[in-house]
């Protein structure tokens, strides 16, 4: 079901913590909402949830303005970061809980609520545990208990507030690509916050980066990673270098020096250049290029990262060069970056 | 050498924490010397008495008349308590309101008080001349002098066994677990019953068992309130100290092995299925 935020604020006391935010989400689209801590995302979450109610502002399930709903009447599947699993309840209780609470109008008969239950949990891949107990399981496990828990109950939407913020980096990595394949058989509308870029890139269609309450771009992973239309956002997702240079006539100058960038349209005056450590070309010469005496010198996996001082203040870039590239400490380096976007204050 | 020493001692693990057979030692004497010689010296004393006469004793109408109302006023006063702890400690664990850090204090004051003060308060207020007595009786309803006052002391001397066991227990349910459980659906009414009071059983049933014990042995605020007419409102521990005065000591003894074999059956039932919960679902360690 298509979900639609439209211009939510909420207060929490005089704190402000979304301010005017409108977000469309897609029928069975999978979205990532990402953002530093006191960003806003769970907030957001939970507003979509019904956990939290907005200041102002409306909450569209469909056609269907759900802001007056109750977070039981919107039929959502929530996960929580550290699971909340009802932990004297076994695993296939856990998962029933959604359907057996029903008016008995609305529940299923016994055996078809156990039927559903061992579907989801064969479908979460815990075929043989359901009568353990949540602390007879892994936090993966308990994640995954979770996360059928919530589906059972066919829910509108799939709400996922840092589902695995609380695992290890390896069962992270294995659950991230499990979540996918979830979603791609069962086509639910998901929702997920994190504040880890790489889970955000990966997982989602679509990723809505959040600061301070509000949303700073909404596009798709490789939207966002290379034309990201604010400086927040490129220096959030992924690494990046900032300098400050000046345009004149349609080029780009360091100081008193010509970076060999052509700006052309770019009007006059001072700017901040940012640039990614890998989007750049090696040089040769003197002129019409960027400078620097190499610092530091790293290996990271397969390329070589290397720190450069290219003099005057605020002048510390960092370059990625591949690895048979050697270079030693203080040697110099030329380069020029391919591919940049300037912002102005 | 070591290797004998080894297969005498299996239970007993290598581990890092070191002092296990002097924790060990210190723990069983102090158990010996608190508890197990005075009660195996009342066990020998009964033993003594023979079977015949013990069970003529065991069997004599007015004492079990006594133990079922010292039983029986405990486990009504237990689950009340139960009930009302519950509450209590809920509205003091989830909800802030001016006066709390008192009303958190007083919870503990059947601890402190001597429970001889507690007795004689309640009497003054539910005799058929006190406060709240004077207002009952003219509806025909007596509370001192029957079961009902005896029950009632019990539950002012138990609460806060109840209050103070399930509390800590209930600080640490997660938000989160109630929310979840409202996501999936569940009302307040089935939030509360079919999620939260499971989670807490095994503290309840903890709080249950203490506010019984205590129930079962309490002497100071009962004899106050309950009237002690033999037969009807004379509780065990009474029958005991009536029956030391009487220098019937036999009868005495008897009373209190019945008495402690009793209750220590019904603790090891509840500790066992408190045990077996706790286990279950994961508290604890």
């Amino acid at each position: 079901m298509e979900v639609r935020v439209q211009n939510i604020r909420k207060e929490f006391g005089r704190f402000p913590a979304l301010n005017d935010v409108s977000l469309d989400i897609r029928s069975g689209e999978l979205i990532a909402l990402l953002g530093p801590s006191g960003s806003g995302k769970t907030t957001l979450l939970r507003l979509i949830a019904g956990l939290e109610s907005p200041t102002e502002g409306t909450v569209y399930f469909g056609n269907e303005d759900a802001s007056r709903k109750s977070v039981q009447q919107r039929n959502i599947g929530f996960v929580f970061q550290h699971y909340a699993l009802f932990r004297h309840m076994t695993v296939l209780d856990n998962v029933s809980f959604g359907l057996t609470i029903r008016p008995s109008g609305r529940r299923p008969s016994k055996a078809d609520i156990r039927q559903r239950a061992l579907e989801l949990l064969d479908l979460v891949q815990l075929s043989g545990l359901e009568k353990r107990y949540p602390a007879q399981l892994s936090g993966g496990q308990r994640q995954r208990v979770a996360l059928a828990r919530a589906m059972a109950v066919e829910p509108n939407v799939l709400l996922l507030d840092e589902p695995f913020g609380a695992l290890d980096a390896q069962v992270r990595k294995e659950l991230r690509r499990w979540l996918r394949e979830i979603h791609d058989r069962t086509g639910h509308t998901t929702v997920f916050v994190t504040h880890d870029q790489d889970e955000a890139l990966e997982l989602a269609d679509r990723v809505v980066v959040m600061s301070k309450g509000q949303i700073e771009q909404i596009g798709t992973p490789d939207e966002i990673y290379d034309t990201p239309n604010s400086p927040f956002v490129f220096g959030f997702i992924g690494q990046s270098n900032i300098l400050p240079v000046r345009v004149e006539n349609g080029q780009l100058w360091i100081a008193d020096r010509s970076i060999g960038v052509s700006a052309q349209g770019e009007p006059d005056g001072p700017a901040q250049l940012y640039f990614r450590p890998h989007d750049i070309e090696l040089l040769d010469g003197n002129g019409g290029c960027i400078a620097g005496l190499v610092t530091v010198t790293r290996r990271v996996a397969g390329t070589r990262h290397v720190e450069l001082d290219i003099g005057g203040a605020n002048s510390r870039v960092e370059i990625e060069l591949p690895p048979e590239k050697v270079t030693s400490d203080h040697s110099r380096v030329a380069f020029r970056p391919t591919r940049w976007k300037l912002f102005r204050d | 050498m070591t290797a004998r020493t080894a297969s005498l001692w299996q239970f007993r693990q290598p581990s890092v924490i070191p002092g296990f057979g002097l924790a060990l030692g210190v723990t069983l004497s102090w158990l010996i010397l608190i508890i197990l010689i005075p009660l195996s010296g009342l066990a020998w004393r009964s033993s003594a008495l023979g079977w015949s006469t013990f069970w003529a004793l065991a069997t004599d109408q007015r004492t079990v008349n006594a133990l079922r109302i010292s039983f029986g006023t405990a486990f009504v006063a237990a689950l009340i308590n139960v009930v009302f702890g519950v509450i209590l400690a809920w509205v003091l664990v989830r909800y802030r309101f001016p006066g709390k850090r008192i009303i958190d204090a007083m919870v503990d004051l059947p601890f402190a008080l001597p429970t001889a003060v507690a007795g004689i308060a309640l009497t003054t207020l539910y005799a058929p001349n006190g406060w709240i007595g004077s207002l009952l009786a003219p509806l025909g309803i007596k509370i001192a002098f029957t079961p009902i006052g005896i029950v009632f002391a019990l539950v002012f001397v138990g609460l806060p066994f109840v209050v103070r066991t399930v509390q800590p227990i209930m600080e640490e349910i997660d938000k989160e677990v109630e929310e979840a459980a409202a996501t999936l659906g569940a009302n307040r009414f089935q939030t509360i019953s079919r999620v939260l009071l499971p989670g807490l059983a095994p503290a309840v049933l903890t709080g249950f068992a203490l506010a019984f014990a205590r129930g079962v042995g309490e002497y100071g605020s009962v004899i106050f309130i309950a009237g002690n007419l033999p037969y009807i409102s004379e509780i065990a521990p009474l029958l005991i100290v009536i029956r030391l005065e009487e220098f019937n000591y036999p009868a005495a003894t008897a009373i209190a092995a019945i008495m402690l074999m009793i209750s220590f059956v019904m603790l090891l039932i509840i500790n066992t299925i408190q045990a077996w919960s706790r286990r279950r679902y994961g508290y604890g360690a």
